[in-house]
């Protein structure tokens, strides 16, 4: 079972959570079973081709996926995911 | 028999060698080491090009740290001759340095004959107080103070995050704080935006902001810019600045800002903040990514909670803008590690700090190009953002 940090404009599409559990065994599965328990996450992370989202970032640990193996990375038990998404967040 | 001090003068400099200004005028060029030894306030008015200060009073402890080699050749003087004398006898007698002169007449004859004099940018007595707690700190000092009274840095926004941020950037010495701003200070402001008050509601930022950095430290020059930024006039603003800090609220801005600041290549201090959570890291141009790097593209008006106002704990701005404050300072002093090519997200309610690195992107479509490439054109192309934002309410 790998980490899910859920980023604030997530966290109403998983009940709230901060950190949210799911298996697989690449970064694409893990994403997939956060999709199936969270359904209203799907199209927040993945475009109509399956594909990340370009204004989604994934990161295994400390290290972006893309410059990974992408959906393909390898998971492992105890692993964190991290969501994050461009945050505009204001100053005003 | 005692003897007068007249003739201990004489008897000292008939045991020393001296050396004229005109001699010292042409050693000069050859890198020799030149020794003031006046008071560090005599120094301050004015010494020879590249003397090094040791005042007579401080030969023995500090001559060492100064020239460690017996063997160098060195020059002392003084205002007048006399001290540089005494001086000269302790090196060569008591400390056993073997090539030192002291210059005849001193500074008064160099000055006289028409010689060059170096007039260092020393800091006033009011502000090695003021800087105290900066100049005992070895890694900023007197060399990093001057930095950043010399240093000018552009806080886009005078709100939430642009508030510590000046505050404590004015505090520090930064010389010159350009603030954008086109907003009036608003009663729901106050919660956080600690650089405006109660009194100054209805005022515009840029003008409460002005006062409260006077206030706190005159020797901060201000320059106010009451509009907003955008692809006319943003290449105008920001040129010329050291270091920008990026407080702006909307991904347009922060796109346009990334496009600009690339190709002028001037490092910006970023953070955003939402609810309880924020980011920070340093985009620095051509050494580290660039935001277009970090996201390609914004994300939708859904996922991008900017569009109108949105709730954050008062507190959380003042941390992130100090952790921007903090990277400002040590970009101008050059000290420690930026944070360039990492994303710091701290999360207040959980009290944690979590790094995740940022890559420079090889297919960027701005910093993977030479910044003369970047037309006028390109700065800040967007998708139709705004109308997301508008059709989003």
């Amino acid at each position: 079972m790998a980490t899910i940090k859920i980023p604030p404009v997530l966290r109403a599409s998983v009940g709230g959570e901060k950190e949210v559990g799911a298996t697989g065994e690449s970064v694409g599965a893990v994403l997939r079973d956060l999709a199936s328990s969270h359904p209203a996450t799907e199209s927040q992370l993945f475009s109509a081709d399956g594909e990340l989202n370009r204004y989604v970032n994934v990161y295994l640990n400390d290290e972006d996926v893309r410059v990974l193996d992408g959906l393909h990375t390898a998971v492992g038990e105890g692993d964190t995911l991290v969501i994050l998404p461009a945050m505009a967040g204001g100053a005003t | 028999m005692s003897l007068s001090g007249a003739e201990l003068l004489r008897q000292i400099k008939s045991q020393i060698d001296e050396v004229d200004p005109s001699e010292v005028k042409e050693l000069i060029d050859e890198g020799v080491t030149i020794i003031d030894v006046r008071g560090t306030e005599e120094f301050a008015t004015g010494h020879l090009p590249g003397a090094k200060s040791v005042p007579r009073g401080h030969l023995e402890s500090r001559i060492d740290g100064v020239v460690p080699d017996r063997s160098t050749q060195v020059i002392l003087y003084c205002a007048s001759g006399n001290r540089s004398a005494y001086a000269a006898r302790t090196l060569s007698e008591d400390l056993g340095f073997d090539h030192v002169r002291s210059m005849t007449g001193g500074i008064t004859l160099w000055k006289d004959r028409g010689y060059e004099v170096e007039i260092p940018r020393a800091l006033s007595a009011e502000q090695r107080e003021r800087y105290s707690r900066h100049l005992l700190i070895p890694e900023i000092g007197v060399e990093g103070q001057e930095k950043l009274l010399d240093a000018k840095v552009l806080l886009l926004g005078a709100g939430g995050l642009g508030s510590p941020t000046a505050l404590y950037l004015a505090a520090a010495g930064v010389g010159t704080l350009g603030i954008v701003d086109d907003d009036e200070v608003d009663l729901s402001n106050l919660q956080r935006q600690v650089i405006h008050n109660t009194y100054r509601i209805g005022t515009p930022k840029v003008e409460s902001a002005e006062e409260s950095i006077r206030a706190l430290n005159p020797d901060v020059k201000v320059v106010k810019y009451p509009t907003r930024i955008d692809a006319s006039n943003i290449v105008e603003i920001i040129e010329g600045y050291d270091v920008i800090v990026d407080g702006v609220d909307n991904f347009p801005t922060r796109y346009l800002l990334n496009d600009a600041s690339v190709r002028l290549k001037i490092p910006v201090v970023s953070a955003s903040i939402l609810g309880f959570d924020g980011q920070l890291s340093v985009f620095k141009p051509y050494e580290g990514p660039c935001y277009r790097c970090l996201f390609r593209e914004p994300p939708p008006a859904e996922l991008a909670p900017s569009c109108g106002a949105n709730g954050v704990l008062g507190v959380l701005p003042g941390t992130m803008g100090l952790l921007q404050a903090t990277e400002v300072v040590k970009l101008i002093v050059g000290i420690g590690e930026p944070a360039i090519g990492r994303l710091l997200l701290y999360d207040a309610l959980g009290a944690t700090l979590t790094e995740v690195k940022v890559h420079r992107d090889p297919d960027c479509p701005i910093c993977s190009r030479d910044p003369e490439e970047i037309s006028d054109e390109e700065l800040g192309v967007f998708p139709d953002y705004e109308a997301f934002c508008a059709a989003a309410g």
